[in-house]
């Protein structure tokens, strides 16, 4: 191996708050279990196999950890939603990160996999479960190197594998790398494709991964960096987790901030009380908009989530008040875009991202989101056509019918629609088209008014007699 | 079900602001239709899981945790559910499907074979926006290709419902065709190199809701609107409920028709596309006779020539009458309607006083066998926590629509499958066990299973696999689906297996024979010593001296007994009903033998096969789409054929050319048309007694016996003692396939090529030490004869045995069996 293939991937900035799964970041070979092991890594599980499995889910419970793959649903709740008495049961990791804006749970796999691994084994131990599966996005050829490095070297230390630490506790971690498809990173579409089939999600009801999931069985699907936070809160305390972060949403979070930011990156801060504002524009994390100029607007939670605005920066960094106020936290990627954006051009480069990735399934997804990226590029090769807005916005409430939520806009009469919105299709794919759609076209209507009548005013040059 | 156990309770939904009450466990768009609620939908099929695609039945539901727009066929009704399918949300969330449906499909309904009954078509009119909005440019694809020999495919059109992909995969289990690529540019295509090439492809043709996919014998042929169509069965083993698509007094389609207690929807595609032998040129359309080269008629004459029927007749009548009764012999009538079966009884053993009648070809069961035993439903066979045992030919090649079932009842895991052929069945996969007993050696398998002595191996079979069986079997409702697998044995061991069987408590047999209406031609008298109602000669004389005013006093000859006494000269005229011994005898020799000695050939068919071609009378009959009738399947479920195009010249029914024969003969049968046929046989034949027309012709047709009968006990012969097989020797074993060279499927144009040439399936361990691969060719060798023929390597086929199918191009392995054993052994080398 060369020595080249050992640095680590820029991305992550380093502030000075507190720091529970990037805290060994700083570290050039944090990946490595000997690195892992002098910071006191799988001390967590040695400490958990003393305790009883429903004392360490008990404990994840208290500590109200909420998962970190965009619903931010709290994972002690999920985990004791498996019927009691189905066996076997599977443990399945979503490290199928693909929502544009996204790059945290990468870093966690690229430079602490130990980590990820000592959560599996503790969620495991918790639930009773003896087989886990570790779904890595296709793409990401880095991160799936360290893992399988991280695995290996955990198997031959005895961390994983049969009789862990000469306990009767036994788990296998099987790694399985993704084909490249955003729909994948969707829970249910990623237990098809796990089994071998297609990628595309099941109706929930009646496939609830915890009640009929992986191979039919009750399933746990969680996030990265869920997991990552788990060695910390079994180490030392749910009481001493709670400390960090607001009452509802405890602890630390990572939110990947990029776009026209003056420093993008993966930012490990309080959970709930740090506010948009200071991420954006505080001299310890991104230090305000290149060049100085203005906000214009920024996407809270991957390309997924409805925009906000100037207006929303006080916002706390919190799922709750972010979707109250009309938008979603998501998997907690920033996208910053400063006055000189085209609001056109972003949400129909937004639109072709969800177009091309939809997987085919769903009638009003498969067809309606290449029909919005088809007027959307009429526009902006200037041959939009009056009635196109209306015509956007009809094909759009085929996906997502009535209202869609959106950010409050005094000045233009907006009172804010609460997320989410509701939906033709079996997952939230289709409707996360119009979320760009609706919320440039509400907010910045004149821009496309702006290219139609460009179109309508555009002169043709038509040569006479063959023409010099 | 026990007496303790209650009628569940049904569940309240409010269904458009009415009370409804749905079954527990009941999709919502079942229970909505059911009272009178239709859901629009493309992708949701009944028989098929629902997999919500489509998008087109989602409604407003409510079911206490705030309204939202629920697809209908994935949600399972619950109490106090609340259902709209008529707001305006549902209406604005159905009509933006059929939007973005339509925005892609090429509008060419006046072109397509789908206009005019396609779902999308109905559906845009009832429900859709009406005017699109849609200025981009359309998807396109190359217009229809191939993807297998009978179906073409339309992406354009293609709505990407799953139901073709579905079928393939979960009810035919050829996954040979599956969603490509994503997005906007999800396709349905084969993979390369690898066509849909599926027993069943015709059943997508049928459940495709819009004209994506066609099967070329209809493509282009009709416009649904000008298409006459009946119910009707498909005579068939199953007994497939059909619909009859016609124009301009011709059979264009067969569609399958959802019958709950047999196909279920579904066809065979050699079913499916059969017909296009009814319309070939090929039809016997006139009575034919010997004649010279000119058309005169010649008793001597080398050529058939079309003569009237009126001398046709006569002929035929004179030869009946010029000699002795027991010198006539009657083979065949298995593919008869049930009134026909009657009829030509009828007229055998009571006018001509022959009971020299077989409906079978010595390849299957002695009548006395099957009228002995308890006859069971595929309901039964199928139904949770039964069992299953299979000794009869692969369903998936020649009973089609029973593999469906089975195949679905397996997957669901609702019961047991015991394979007791000698080779693995197309079911192999989801067998529970699969003994494969050495060929000859069924029968004391089949006893040590029943017996439960597993200590030892038997027949080939090892300790652990016979303990497995039983524990397949055990405190189950076992079905036996019975029949003769490999010709190459003789009925004997299989006769021991199912005396074996026969004393399991709770059994029930299937008797599966090749030919349609066996249970027709068994029921109704078509064998030696019985008579109509499964009753012995002796035991129903009384009875049918009344009714017929005579019977033959003593029993006759089966098909291998009347043609050797046909060889040695004793049997003078043979009739031959719908049977073709030249072809279809497993003895080739003996029936070419047979067939040249006697003096007389009346055949009696629907086209020209080997048989008629030396016959010297030839009787064209009608077929199923041309007549009425009555079709007996092999559970004894009758349901009605309707005839519905006119027949070619003058052929007519067989039981009409049976009630003018016996006129000739001075006799009356008393018949003027099929319902005064069907009033004697509810006559006369106590089983039949309350059988009505009309009550056949309602819902799932009638199962006869209608009340529980005893059954009397068939004389358990002694169990056949089988050679062991000596280790430098290899056992034949025949099989069947569904392309073959059957006459009917020889005469469909889009299936004739279809049939693989004859091949020597041997084990891979077998074929290495022989060192030989897929395509070389071997030397097999009886006692009786060396065919040459090329190998096909297949882990099917047991280690010692080589397969050969029947009735294929190429060697014809009727050759190699030894016909005085139990069993042929051959030797296999490189020639």
């Amino acid at each position: 191996m060369s020595q080249a293939h050992l640095q680590n991937t820029p991305g992550y900035v380093n502030n000075e708050g507190m720091k529970i799964v990037t805290s060994r970041f700083g570290y050039e070979d944090s990946f490595t279990i000997d690195r892992y092991l002098a910071t006191g890594g799988y001390e967590a599980l040695r400490k958990g196999l003393t305790m009883a499995p429903g004392d360490v889910h008990g404990e994840v419970k208290n500590a109200s950890l909420l998962g970190r793959g965009g619903a931010g649903f709290p994972a002690g709740v999920k985990w004791g939603f498996c019927p009691p008495g189905k066996f076997p049961r599977y443990l399945v990791v979503n490290g199928d990160e693909s929502e544009p804006g996204t790059y945290k749970d990468r870093l966690l796999m690229q430079r602490d996999p130990h980590q990820i691994i000592e959560g599996c084994l503790l969620t495991c131990y918790a639930l009773g479960l003896s087989q886990c599966f570790l779904y890595v996005r296709g793409e990401m050829a880095l991160a799936q190197e360290r893992i399988a490095d991280a695995l290996n070297d955990a198997y031959e230390a005895g961390y994983v594998g049969k009789n862990i630490l000469g306990s009767n506790f036994s788990v296998d971690i099987v790694l399985h790398w993704g084909a490249g498809a955003y729909i994948v990173g969707e829970e249910t579409a990623l237990i098809e494709s796990l089994e071998g089939n297609r990628g595309m999600p099941r109706l929930k009801p009646p496939f609830f991964p915890a009640a009929i999931g992986l191979y039919g069985q009750p399933t746990i699907v969680n996030n990265i960096e869920t997991l990552a936070n788990v060695p910390w809160i079994i180490t030392n305390g749910a009481d001493e987790y709670k400390k960090y972060g607001s009452e509802t949403s405890p602890g630390t979070r990572l939110f990947a901030v990029s776009g026209h930011v003056k420093r993008p990156g993966v930012y490990e801060v309080e959970h709930g009380v740090t506010t948009f504002r200071d991420l954006i524009y505080g001299d310890n994390f991104c230090q305000g908009i290149r060049d100085d100029n203005e906000l214009k607007m920024f996407i809270p939670g991957g390309a997924s989530a409805p925009w906000f605005f100037p207006e929303q920066l006080d916002l706390p960094l919190e799922a709750r008040s972010v979707g109250a106020a009309g938008s979603m936290l998501g998997s907690g990627a920033i996208v910053v875009m400063d006055e000189t954006t085209d609001a056109v051009k972003a949400a129909a480069r937004i639109v072709r991202f969800f177009s091309r990735e939809s997987c085919g399934k769903c009638t009003p997804c498969r067809e309606g989101t290449t029909w919005e990226e088809d007027i959307l590029n009429r526009m902006l090769s200037g041959k939009g056509r009056p009635g196109d807005i209306e015509t956007l916005l009809k094909a759009a409430s085929n996906i997502s019918p009535g209202v869609y939520p959106v950010a409050a806009w005094e000045e233009g009469g907006l009172v804010a629609v609460p997320f989410p919105p509701k939906q033709t299709t079996i997952c939230p794919l289709g409707p996360s088209s119009v979320a760009p759609i609706a919320s440039a076209i509400r907010r910045f209507r004149s821009e496309f008014e702006a290219k139609i009548d460009e179109a309508a005013h555009a002169t043709i040059e038509v040569s006479v007699g063959g023409g010099s | 079900m026990s007496d303790t156990e209650t009628q569940p309770e049904g569940i309240e939904v409010t269904l458009n602001g009415r009370t409804i009450e749905a079954n527990p466990g009941e999709l919502l768009i079942e229970a909505a239709e059911r009272n009178g609620v239709n859901i629009p939908r493309f992708c949701y099929h009944k028989r098929m899981t629902s997999v919500g695609m489509c998008r087109m039945c989602i409604v407003e539901v409510d079911t206490g945790r705030g309204v939202g727009l629920q697809p209908s066929c994935m949600l399972t009704c619950s109490p106090g559910m609340t259902v709209d399918t008529e707001s305006e949300a549902t209406k604005a969330a159905q009509d933006g499907v059929i939007e973005a449906l339509l925005i892609n499909h090429p509008l060419d309904c006046p072109i397509c074979d789908k206009g005019g009954e396609c779902p999308l078509q109905d559906q845009t009119m009832e429900f859709g926006p009406g005017e699109s909005q849609f200025l981009e440019i359309k998807r396109t694809y190359e217009k229809p290709i191939a993807i297998s020999d009978i179906v073409y495919l339309d992406r354009e059109r293609c709505i990407l419902c799953d139901r073709c992909t579905r079928f393939a995969d979960e009810v035919a289990g050829d996954a040979l065709i599956q969603f490509q690529g994503r997005g906007n540019h999800t396709q349905v295509n084969t993979f390369p190199g690898e066509p849909f090439s599926s027993y069943f492809s015709g059943n997508t043709v049928q459940i495709c809701p819009v004209g994506a996919l066609t099967a070329k014998p209809y493509r282009f042929k009709a416009r649904p609107w000008d298409l006459q169509k009946t119910d009707s069965t498909f005579p068939n083993t199953m007994g497939d409920r059909i619909e009859v698509h016609s124009s301009r007094d011709q059979v264009l389609r067969l569609m399958g028709v959802d019958s709950d207690a047999t196909n279920w929807g579904w066809l065979s595609d050699r079913d499916r596309f059969s017909f296009e032998a009814l319309n070939h040129e090929d039809r016997l359309r006139s009575p034919l006779v010997r004649g010279d080269s000119l058309g005169n008629t010649d008793e001597t004459g080398e050529e058939l020539v079309a003569t009237s029927w009126a001398v046709a007749l006569e002929l035929a009548a004179a030869a009946l009458r010029s000699g002795e009764p027991n010198s006539i012999g009657v083979i065949g009538g298995a593919r008869l309607a049930t009134e026909d079966q009657y009829a030509w009884a009828k007229l055998a053993k009571a006018v001509i006083g022959t009971d020299n009648v077989d409906a079978q070809l010595d390849d299957g069961l002695p009548a006395g066998l099957i009228s002995s035993l308890p006859r069971g439903t595929v309901d039964g066979a199928t139904a949770k926590g039964s069992a299953v045992v299979l000794l009869a030919d692969d369903p998936k090649e020649q009973f089609g629509t029973l593999y469906l079932r089975l195949r679905h009842a397996l997957r669901n895991g609702d019961i047991t499958l015991v394979e007791l052929g000698p080779t693995k069945s197309g079911l192999a996969k989801l067998s529970t066990v699969h003994a494969q007993p050495v060929s000859g050696q069924v029968g004391s398998v089949a006893a040590a299973i029943v017996s439960g002595t597993i200590d030892q191996a038997v027949g080939g079979v090892q300790p652990d696999t016979l303990a497995a069986a039983v524990a397949a079997l055990d405190g189950r409702e076992v079905t036996v689906i019975a029949g003769r697998s490999s010709l190459a044995e003789s009925a004997a061991p299989t006769i021991d297996a199912v005396a074996a069987l026969a004393t399991l408590p709770n059994v029930a047999f299937l008797f599966a024979g090749r030919r349609a209406n066996l249970a027709g031609a068994i029921d109704m008298g078509l064998a030696p010593g019985v008579l109509p109602g499964r009753v012995g000669l002796a035991e129903g004389t009384a009875r049918f001296s009344a009714a017929w005013g005579n019977v033959p006093a003593t029993g006759g000859h089966d098909t291998r007994a009347m043609l050797e006494a046909a060889a040695a000269g004793t049997i003078k005229t043979l009739i031959l009903l719908g049977a073709d011994p030249l072809d279809d005898f497993p003895d080739s020799g003996l029936a070419a033998r047979a067939l040249a000695a006697v003096d007389t050939i009346i055949a009696v068919d629907t086209l020209p096969t080997a048989s008629v071609r030396v016959a010297d009378i030839v009787l064209p009959a009608a077929a199923f789409t041309e007549r009425d009738g009555t079709h007996t399947n092999f559970e004894g479920r009758l349901s009605p054929i309707v005839g519905q195009v006119g027949s070619p010249g003058t052929a007519r029914p067989d039981w009409m050319i049976a009630a003018e024969l016996a006129l000739e003969l001075d006799a009356d049968l008393g018949f003027d048309s099929v319902e005064s046929i069907w009033d004697e046989i509810v006559a006369t034949i106590p089983l039949y007694a309350g059988a009505s027309r009309q009550l056949i012709a309602e819902g799932d047709g009638l199962v006869i016996p209608l009340q529980p009968i005893d059954v009397t006990a068939f004389q358990t012969p002694d169990v056949t003692e089988v050679l062991v097989l000596d280790s430098y020797s290899m056992r034949l074993v025949t099989e069947r396939r569904l392309y073959d060279n059957a006459t009917t499927t020889q005469h469909c144009a889009s299936m004739a090529h279809l049939g693989d040439d004859a091949v020597a399936s041997l084990h891979p361990l077998d074929a290495a030490a022989l060192g030989v691969s897929d395509g070389e060719y071997v030397a097999v060798t009886s006692s009786q004869s060396t065919v040459q023929l090329p190998v096909s390597v297949n882990s099917r086929i047991p280690r010692g045995v080589v397969a050969i199918a029947l009735n294929r191009n190429g060697a014809d392995p009727r050759q190699l069996i030894d016909h005085g054993a139990v069993v042929t052994d051959v030797r296999v080398a490189t020639p």
